[in-house]
């Protein structure tokens, strides 16, 4: 095969992947999203617990009162260093109902750990009438189903992120009709969320300076492990992976280069 | 050719009565391979590879997996979450759908490059049309599955176009459905028939290697082998170069599982299915992109229909439209351009199915506007009202000429894109098998040296009389 043809095919596969990556990852923006730096990005990226529990935090104390996480239980919070123990003591804070009991009555009682994230709401209509008719969707798969996946990076957080940051006073010529806010990283900028974060308005439990951007990223890194929290054993596996991939292709190579020397 | 002796006497026992090892031993082992197979030729075996893939880790997710509105969602979340591997089981098969469309499309326009389809070989290539027709509908059933927004709501959208089928029409959407509309009994049936079709293609697939053996593989000089001198035997030296193209082909895949796993679907999937929230762009997976260009580029819907489904089946009567003695385009100077428009004219379509159609694309500044803000910008370069500019622009082109405003429209862009395509088939490749005057063809796979004074007509000639 000449160099040439080689180039050829070459050139074709590295156009058609272009387009394809074009296709895939949709230019057309109607908000401003700002890319941030995250610590899961990347061949090696993995989740900074640390982060992720300042994020439990703000989901606790601030969206959980709107937003339900129903894909997650109690236990899962174990995966990101908290012990068995402040699992359960966690769980134990929410009242859940459980039943029927022997005489056939509904009864409450205390979260376990294998419980799943209790909801604010008892249903999407008791939702609405509690935000002005608007339905906070559920947090567990936010990060994967906003703005795009992308190429090794994570639009999602980066999403999140801005839409939490993205608060302002409306332009002059805009009107905001009763209980919308003005919201430059949201698809039409007038969202129904209030603005939910405020400076200062977690107190970390590991001290750190709860500023707006500092929670913005820390929930927005926690949300994406709560949409993807097997992350950090896929790029392990992914490394390993390629690894024997690498050798497998090398020998490969080197079998079939023996094996055709004597064609002519 | 002699039987083979087998030394192990077990193999030896059974391959009297039931000769699957002889019979294994003649196409795989000893099949005579023409010697100068080029990397485009590994692409069939890849496919192959995929499609145990797809079954192999199809069959474990139906282990786990509920065919049911209200559970298919999280069923699937569950099989993510708390099956072990299962995340790893799921990434590899939605990403293997995309790695075997990629493998069969490219094992495709190697076909339609190296002119794969002609004589003797027409039904071999008709039965790779009808297995891609397989995969079509496989891959769609299978993207219903998960119940995400875009499973129903494409879903909704191309059982809906069976509906412009004159008379029959509305009867064949209500069965598709089980219903009058997409709901659980369409989830079920699809599921049953996207667990069923992958065996069908295996067995498409069987037959497709039973006729490719019959006179073996095409080569890059598209010309007849001539005896043992110009072939060599599948094992080693295929089964070895496949080895090593797979080990390649098999990194590729895995960047895509490990490290970019969504990229290439749409992240509303990641939604519940919702029937009274539609999505506001609402596409399909990028494999179907350029066929839903051309649907779209016909105002009417069954006309859009008829050209979505003839862009395929026109594949089925290639070998008669391309009359071109000459096999491979290396020796066909000019046919050699328009194979090349028609792969970027693909890529061409696969962008404008992914766009709204109304929206207009700005090759200068790189951007997919919509038409308002298109018209806007029309309005602030021209310093004129916007009213005006509504009309400046009209439904014509959108081409706009004036400083920094060129774009097109999608829809017009996807019109050429469909033009081109049906061309390329219906009249160029015919007006190329008269007006055409192919570069000399060697005489053997062996003498890659050009006969002196030989006509490209009589080096063919032996293929012809086969076919
Ligand atoms: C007072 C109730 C309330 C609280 C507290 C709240 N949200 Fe929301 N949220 C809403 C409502 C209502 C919507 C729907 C907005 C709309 O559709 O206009 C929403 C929407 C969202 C969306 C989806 C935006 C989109 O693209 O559709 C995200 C993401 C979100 N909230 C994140 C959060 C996070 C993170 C927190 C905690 C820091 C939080 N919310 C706290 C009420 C709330
Ligand atoms: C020709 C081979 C096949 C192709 C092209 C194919 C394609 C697809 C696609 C595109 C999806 C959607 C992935 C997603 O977005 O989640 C899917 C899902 C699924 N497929 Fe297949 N498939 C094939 C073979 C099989 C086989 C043989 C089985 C079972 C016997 C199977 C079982 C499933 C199941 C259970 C799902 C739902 C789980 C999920 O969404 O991940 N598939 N398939």
């Amino acid at each position: 095969m000449s160099k040439g043809r080689i180039l050829l095919g070459l050139t074709t596969i590295i156009v058609g992947l272009a387009a394809v990556a074009m296709v895939a990852a949709n230019p057309v923006h109607h908000a401003t999203v700002h890319s941030q730096s995250w610590s899961f990005t990347g061949f090696f990226g993995h989740f900074d617990h640390a982060q992720l529990r300042r994020g439990h935090q703000v989901y606790k104390d601030v969206c959980a009162g709107c937003h339900s996480m129903s894909l997650l239980a109690y236990r899962d919070l174990q995966d990101i260093g908290f012990t068995e123990d402040e699992v359960q003591a966690l769980a134990a804070e929410v009242q859940v109902e459980d039943g029927p009991d022997d005489t056939g009555a509904m009864f409450e009682r205390p979260g376990r750990a294998s419980d799943r994230f209790k909801e604010p709401f008892p249903n999407e209509q008791a939702a609405r009438a509690a935000n002005n008719g608007a339905y906070p969707p559920d947090l567990s798969l936010i990060a994967k189903s906003r703005a795009g996946a992308g190429f090794l990076g994570y639009e999602g957080a980066d999403y999140i992120h801005s839409l939490m940051v993205g608060y302002e006073e409306p332009p002059a010529n805009v009107t905001l009709p009763e209980g919308m806010y003005y919201n430059h990283a949201f698809k039409g900028h007038q969202i129904a969320m209030p603005p939910p974060l405020s400076e200062d308005g977690v107190t970390y439990a590991d001290g750190t300076q709860a500023t707006l951007d500092q929670q913005a990223k820390d929930i927005s890194a926690f949300l994406t492990w709560a949409a993807e929290g097997n992350l950090d054993e896929r790029h392990r596996t992914g490394i390993k992976a390629v690894l024997f991939l690498v050798i497998f292709t090398l020998l490969a190579y080197a079998v079939k280069r023996r094996v055709w020397a004597d064609v002519h | 050719m002699a039987a083979p002796v087998f030394k192990n006497p077990v193999i030896r026992w059974i391959d009297h009565r039931l000769p699957v090892f002889s019979y294994l031993h003649h196409e795989a082992y000893e099949y005579p391979t023409p010697k100068n197979l080029n990397y485009w030729w590994n692409f069939g075996s890849l496919a192959g590879v995929m499609l145990v893939v797809m079954i192999v880790t199809g069959l474990i997710l139906a282990m786990q997996y509920t065919p049911h509105v209200d559970y298919a969602f999280n069923s699937v979340e569950r099989i993510m979450r708390d099956v072990n591997w299962g995340w790893l089981l799921r990434y590899l098969h939605m990403n293997g759908a995309s790695m075997f469309f990629i493998v069969v499309y490219i094992h495709i326009f190697r076909g339609l490059y190296f002119g794969s389809y002609k004589a003797p070989r027409e039904l071999l290539w008709q039965i790779g049309v009808l297995i891609y027709l397989l995969m079509m509908a496989t891959a769609f059933m299978g993207y219903v599955l998960p119940w995400g927004q875009m499973s129903f709501w494409g879903a909704t959208v191309i059982t809906n176009l069976f509906s412009a089928i004159p008379v029959i029409g509305d009867e064949i959407v209500t069965l598709l459905w089980g219903g009058f509309s997409v709901e659980n009994p369409t989830l079920n049936r699809l599921f049953v028939l996207h667990f069923l079709l992958p065996f069908v293609i295996l067995g498409a697939v069987v037959v497709h290697i039973i006729a490719l053996h019959r006179f073996g593989s095409n080569n890059p000089l598209g010309i007849d082998t001539k005896g043992p001198q110009d072939t060599l035997p599948f094992h080693p030296y295929y089964t070895m170069k496949d080895m090593f193209g797979l080990g390649v082909f098999l990194l590729f895949y895995a960047f895509w599982v490990f490290w970019a796993p969504n990229a290439l679907g749409d992240p509303v999937n990641y939604e519940l299915a919702n029937p009274l929230s539609t999505p506001e762009h609402i596409v399909p997976e990028w494999y179907y992109l350029p066929f839903y260009a051309i649907l779209r580029s016909i105002p009417d819907k069954l006309l859009g229909v008829i050209a979505m489904g003839a862009s395929i089946i026109i594949l089925f009567f290639l070998p008669w439209l391309d009359r071109s003695p000459v096999r491979s385009g290396t020796f066909r100077p000019v046919f050699k351009w328009f194979f090349w428009i028609l792969v970027f004219d693909c890529v061409i379509l696969m962008f404008c199915g992914k766009y709204a159609p109304e929206a207009y694309w700005m090759p200068f500044s790189l951007e997919i506007v919509d038409a308002d803000t298109f018209t806007a910008r029309v309005a602030e370069v021209r310093g004129i009202a916007h009213d005006e500019a509504l009309t400046a622009v009209g439904d014509m082109w959108g081409v706009n000429a004036a400083a920094g405003t060129f774009g097109i429209k999608i829809v017009r862009l996807g019109q050429l894109g469909t033009l081109y395509y049906f061309a390329y088939f219906l009249v160029v490749l015919p007006l190329l098998s008269i007006f055409e005057r192919p570069r000399q063809v060697p005489l053997s796979i062996s003498k890659p040296v050009l006969g002196g004074g030989q006509s490209v007509a009589h080096a063919t000639a032996k293929s012809m009389e086969k076919a």
